[in-house]
């Protein structure tokens, strides 16, 4: 049994147990990818005017907001917390952002300046209780999406802000040269390729997954848990104001609902984009792909005049399919070659004891 | 194996169990009779605890038998073990935090009265009376947050004999008490053999065994090997049949000069937890840190770390203050700890073998900031050689291997940081044999190196075999400091349980 | 020298009791709650001290009472149900269609029916929940939805109006028995029921058991699955019940009807000293929590803040009161671990 010959004997170790095809097309997020463009192409055929210009820029006009939120969202839950108050940020920093560039004559810049730094702070907020006081992220966020809602109202209260100056307003949703694209997808696009570096090629990044895989063990090898996840919640309230300003200019108002209900969207999209609500598991272009397929399927069911409740029916139904997706069929599949082997009196093992316990 | 007439109360026959590719039990065999004390021994990772699951209902057998007084069963959750009359101490205690110590006894079980409303004022009675019985004071309306291991265990204890079984399987469970416990503890245990019952023991404490026990089973890797009497059987013969070979390879230290001091630990206090620790482990010096579970070990070298925040005192590596609370400090000074609970602390479990091995250097691994996947495999390569670990490929994840395996790259994760000292907290539980001794060899060889070696071990011939000087700890503070050539079993056992038996009711 | 929190059996019964209730976390919120009526009442005293501010002050509360009640016991099994305020809304709109088939129908089946339609949607989560393990906060996010999307596709921008409601039945909104209003006694009864089991039924203690370590749970022998489904059951079956009330009380119902109620809820649950992590807290402070947010929303603009302020209100206590109970938690912990050094016991 002991291993006395020399440790050379071992020393080529392959880094892939799988080949690349593999690799590349058997996952979660190539499956959402796969269904992005299948119901693309489907609504291309099949909907009427899909295939129009206005498609394409409505699209992105209108789920700018959602993709720049789901970024940092990403983040979040990969680490294994959730942030429910991006809307109510968005809306806040919007109604902040209104009220200083109408009551208080401040200029479009400066404006925007103070409401990315608003959007930092109510992050912070977050990102302190969770990651210093440890509290859980869901309870604070909770909280939060009604405090923050509720300094939403209390700033501009009945009033509905409007008239931007027109050159400010204009600039995001002009389309880029010849294309159907609006400006702000610029951002957008540059964004996803910071996030997406900073997840997938930074020891920054490697910690985001070690913590959502076991929070214990990042803390034993030196990664900083409750920095990271204070950073991230930063990122998130930043990107939420953002977002919030787009939201501004794109609709020339801010009224107190403005952004009510889009954590859900946000959330929605990154679960389907093939993120673990546990933690650990995850990766950005499926996010990107889960956003892109719900704002398809919305533009589609508008074209063929669904009542916009078909699309909340419908991301309702994709968030619970998607979690049990990535939650119970694992369990199934671990549970079926132990079935195929056992023989005899004996029934098959109940596997269910080793999973990972369900956080909320 | 005697075929006696009387059918036995439990009776396992080539039981095995797998979680996916891991093997936890192979051939598990035993039969126990009523009105007798059995034992169970093996070393850590022969598969004990995994058999008592199945009994307990905990896990679902992959294949053998399994009768119960002749009957055979097929146990899908706890609570039909429990009907069927078996009651399991195990080896961690599992309590309700939030609820009171009353309630953790009765739990799922709680005796009600009329309108089936709980009879709170019998069930605390009935608590008491079971306190009473061990011969300890714990308060059963006080909740069960905060109580020490010692205490935890003793619930488990009044809960399992509460029960009122017919079976009663102790996983351990005197590896956190003090000898006047474990002495009422056994006294329980006799009368209930009296009574006709069948109990299953299960313990490292050779001594124990010979003290308690009528019959013993030895299991190795997962495997039946043998029954004996007590009375027909010594201590070497069991040991010989655990381990499957001569005692004396395996724990190959060898000598190696001293060097500077390298880790100072001076006055270190947590309410709670511990005391005026003050210590010193020098260059190529393997200090042991010995004592009963729950006597402060892991919590004081988790604060030497910085994992844990500590109430005073310091820590001086090479002459530097470690600040505390800061592991990534730790690691900066040169400190690498390989913790208890490899599942939760020692890897991502769910993380592949050369992310898992690179994750402390990655901060190294980057170019102009980006780090790739490609970085983090060739880093990893060299150290997942050098430590020999089984995998197929650097990109399976860590959860599909053995326990030696995983102990292996933590080991590997750590030394690739090239440290100064090293913590290494149990450092073969739950292990098979054979890696066993490479660990135990390799904390040698680097010993040898010059790496200061700082070692927790609850197995009494690793601590005597491996160090160069025993520190035993017993509730927090540090009673003994023994050379090598000093140690023996009994002066390391008496520290351990010295100030317990001073303080105990 | 014994601490008192290690040692409770030394005292006697009534001075266990008595401490018991000084020390927790239910009986500050009920004197934050008396503070607020009282200030609100030195400002007008009409607040209490007539039919209509007496009355309001107990009835309104009484749809957030019962959806906490429900909410309360999903959340100390560590779950959550978010789709309560969806619930509301499909059990208001069944009652409506109930009364527009036949105005005759007898008001004790319209509360079954509610009570039905609820527990079947709550069955639905609890499903999901217990059997296919899954996390509820994701499931019931999704139900959420669906439910709401469901209801809007059925109702469109029909909304049921006084005219369709039975005079007797919208009378039940208002009626008051020894001037409590018929549905707060409603409310207090469910929540009494649904106390007392907690406390004294072996079911009760078995979902904090649940909520306080859900692995120690299936390690007991208990069965998790069964009592997490029905927890929800309960809970949707409650929501159900509010969705009732909700029609004797306003006389409409309509597709958004019931919406953001579900954060009251938790929030209600919250601010009334249950761990959101499950295992500890009771349901009588989720029912002081529900009149402390009813109240303090009503009680604002009296008190001289605009009530556009309300929202803000409510969000700080949430978090004011998590890191309360943070805080206590954490002294609670580190006095009992210290309290390992002063007993004699090893």
């Amino acid at each position: 049994m002991t291993t006395q010959q020399a440790p050379a004997t071992r020393s080529a170790y392959p880094v892939y147990s799988r080949n690349i095809v593999q690799r590349l097309l058997v996952n979660r997020e190539s499956a959402v990818i796969a269904l992005l463009v299948i119901v693309y192409v489907y609504s291309l055929v099949n909907v009427e005017f899909f295939d129009g210009p206005l498609t394409t820029y409505n699209l992105f006009k209108e789920y700018a907001p959602i993709l720049l939120m789901a970024l940092p969202m990403t983040l979040i839950i990969i680490t294994g917390e959730i942030d429910l108050s991006v809307s109510s940020t968005l809306g806040v920093c919007a109604a902040a952002c209104g009220v200083m560039v109408k009551d208080h004559g401040l200029s479009m810049p400066t404006a925007i300046v103070l409401t990315l730094l608003l959007g930092i702070v109510l992050g912070a907020v977050n990102g302190f209780l969770v990651a210093y006081v440890g509290l859980p992220s869901l309870a604070v966020t909770i909280g939060t999406l009604a405090l923050y809602r509720g300094l939403a109202e209390g700033l501009i209260q009945t009033d509905r802000i409007a008239e931007f100056p027109a050159s400010w307003q204009d600039w995001p949703t002009e389309r880029i040269g010849d294309t159907n694209i609006p400006n702000i997808m610029v951002p957008v696009v540059v964004l996803a390729v910071v996030f997406g570096l900073l997840l997938h090629f930074t020891s920054f990044g490697r910690g985001i997954y070690e913590i959502g895989l076991s929070s214990e063990t990042a803390h034993f090898s030196g990664v900083n848990v409750a920095r990271t996840k204070f950073l991230l919640f930063i990122m998130s309230g930043f990107v939420a104001a953002l977002a919030g300003i787009y939201v501004l200019l794109r609709s020339d108002s801010v009224a107190t609902d403005t952004g009510v209900g889009f954590e859900l969207k946000v959330i929605a999209s990154v679960l389907l984009g093939g993120v673990s609500i546990f933690g650990g598991r995850g990766a950005l272009h499926g996010v990107i792909a889960g956003v892109l397929l719900i704002a398809v399927l919305n533009s589609a069911l508008q074209l063929s005049n669904q009542g916009s409740e078909i699309i909340q029916i419908i991301i309702g139904l994709l968030l619970v399919v998607s979690v049990i997706a990535s939650s119970f069929l694992p369990r199934v599949r671990e549970l079926l070659p132990r079935r195929a082997m056992a023989s005899g009196p004996s029934k098959a093992p109940n596997s269910g004891d080793e999973s990972r316990k369900a956080r909320q | 194996m005697n075929d006696g007439d009387a059918t036995a109360v439990l009776e396992l026959r080539d039981v095995s169990k797998s979680f996916g590719p891991v093997v936890a039990l192979r051939s598990g065999s035993i039969r126990v009779e009523a009105g007798s004390i059995h034992a169970l021994v093996g070393e850590n990772g022969a598969g004990k605890s995994t058999l008592v699951k199945v009994v307990a209902g905990v896990y679902r057998r992959d294949g053998g038998e399994f009768l119960l007084s002749g009957q055979p069963v097929d146990f899908g959750s706890t609570a039909e073990s429990k009907n069927a009359g078996i009651a399991v101490i195990y080896q961690e205690p599992t309590l309700f935090p939030d609820l009171s110590v009353t309630e953790n006894i009765f739990m799922g079980r709680m005796p009600t009265g009329r309108n089936r409303r709980i009879d709170r004022a019998g069930m605390h009675r009935e608590a008491n009376a079971l306190f009473t019985r061990l011969g300890v004071h714990i308060d059963p309306r006080r909740p069960a947050l905060g109580l020490s291991i010692a205490d935890q265990q003793i619930i488990e204890i009044a809960k399992a004999i509460s029960l009122d079984a017919r079976l009663l399987i102790m996983d351990e469970p005197t590896a956190a008490l003090s000898g006047n416990e474990v002495a009422r503890l056994f006294a329980v245990a006799r009368s209930l053999r009296d009574e006709g019952r069948a109990l299953v023991f299960i313990s490292h404490r050779f001594d124990e065994v010979f003290d308690l026990c009528d019959t013993v089973t030895v299991m190795r890797d997962g495997s039946y090997i043998a029954t004996d009497r007590i009375a027909e059987t010594s201590e070497s013969q069991i040991v010989a049949k655990m381990v499957g070979r001569e005692v004396g390879d395996l724990f190959p230290k060898s000598p190696a000069p001293l060097g500077d001091v390298v880790l100072d630990v001076r006055s270190l206090e947590t309410a709670g937890e511990f005391h005026d620790v003050s210590f010193q482990v020098r260059a190529g010096e393997i200090v042991g840190l010995a004592g009963l579970v729950g006597a402060g070990r892991s919590e004081i070298a988790r604060a030497i770390f910085g994992v844990d925040a500590y109430d005073a005192g310091s820590v001086t590596l090479l002459g530097k203050a470690v600040p505390p609370h800061d592991p990534r400090a730790a690691i900066r000074a040169g400190m690498a700890f390989v913790p208890e609970d490899r599942r939760q602390q020692g890897l991502v479990l769910h993380g592949s073998v050369g992310k898992n091995i690179a994750s402390v250097i990655r901060g190294r691994l980057d170019r102009s900031g980006f780090l790739t996947a490609a970085a983090e495999y060739k880093a990893a390569r060299p150290w997942a050689s050098r430590l020999e670990v089984k995998t197929n490929a650097l990109d399976m994840t860590a959860a599909t291997m053995s326990g030696g395996n995983q102990q292996k790259v933590v080991i590997a994760k750590w030394l690739a940081t090239d440290p100064q000292l090293l913590i290494i907290d149990e450092p073969t539980r739950g292990i098979d044999v054979g890696t066993k001794a490479e660990v135990h060899r390799l904390l040698s060889e680097l010993a040898g190196q010059g790496l200061a070696i700082l070692m927790i071990s609850s197995e009494l011939p690793e601590v005597l075999g491996m160090a160069d000087r025993v520190l035993v700890v017993c509730e927090g503070r540090i009673t003994a400091d023994i050379a090598r050539a000093d140690a023996t079993p009994e002066n390391v056992m008496s520290a351990a349980t010295r100030s317990a038996e001073r303080t105990a009711p | 020298m014994t601490d008192l929190r290690v040692e409770p059996s030394q005292q006697s019964r009534s001075a266990r009791m008595l401490g018991t209730l000084l020390r927790s976390r239910e009986l500050s919120i009920a004197i934050v709650l008396v503070l607020i009526v009282l200030a609100a009442t030195a400002r007008r005293s009409t607040f209490v001290f007539s039919g209509d501010g007496w009355r309001d002050t107990l009835l309104a509360p009484s749809i957030l009472l019962l959806l906490a009640i429900g909410q309360m016991v999903v959340i100390v099994t560590r779950n959550v149900d978010l789709s309560v305020g969806s619930t509301l809304g499909a059990t208001a709109y069944v009652t409506g269609k109930i009364f527009i088939a036949n105005p005759e129908t007898n008001v004790v089946l319209v509360f079954l029916a509610g009570l039905l339609v609820g527990a079947a949607l709550g069955a639905v989560n609890g499903l999901l929940v217990a059997f296919f393990r899954v996390p509820a906060l994701v499931v019931t996010l999704g139900t959420m939805y669906i439910f709401r999307g469901v209801l809007t596709n059925q109702i469109g921008n029909d909304r049921i109006v006084a005219g369709d409601i039975p005079a007797n039945f919208e009378k039940l909104g208002t009626q008051q028995i020894l001037t409590i209003p018929v549905l707060t006694l409603i409310g207090l009864l469910v929540l009494a029921i649904v106390g007392y089991y907690l406390h004294t039924a072996r079911g009760g203690r078995e979902l904090y058991a649940i909520g306080s370590d859900p692995d120690a749970a299936k390690l007991y022998g208990l069965n998790v699955g069964k009592r997490v489904f029905a927890a929800f059951v309960l809970c949707g079956a409650l929501a159900g019940l509010a969705g009732v009330f909700s029609v004797a009380r306003y006389a409409t119902a309509f597709a958004g009807t019931g919406r953001d109620l579900e954060l009251q809820a938790v929030a209600a649950v919250v601010i009334g000293g249950v761990a959101i992590f499950g295992g500890s807290g009771s349901v009588w402070g989720a029912a002081i929590g529900a009149f402390l947010l009813v109240t303090i929303n009503r009680a604002l603009p009296i008190l001289g803040i605009s009530d556009f302020w309300q929202g803000a209100v409510v969000g700080g206590l949430i978090i004011g009161s998590i890191v309360l109970d943070r805080v206590l938690m954490l002294r609670r912990t580190h006095q009992l671990v210290e309290a390992r050094d002063t007993t004699g016991t090893p």
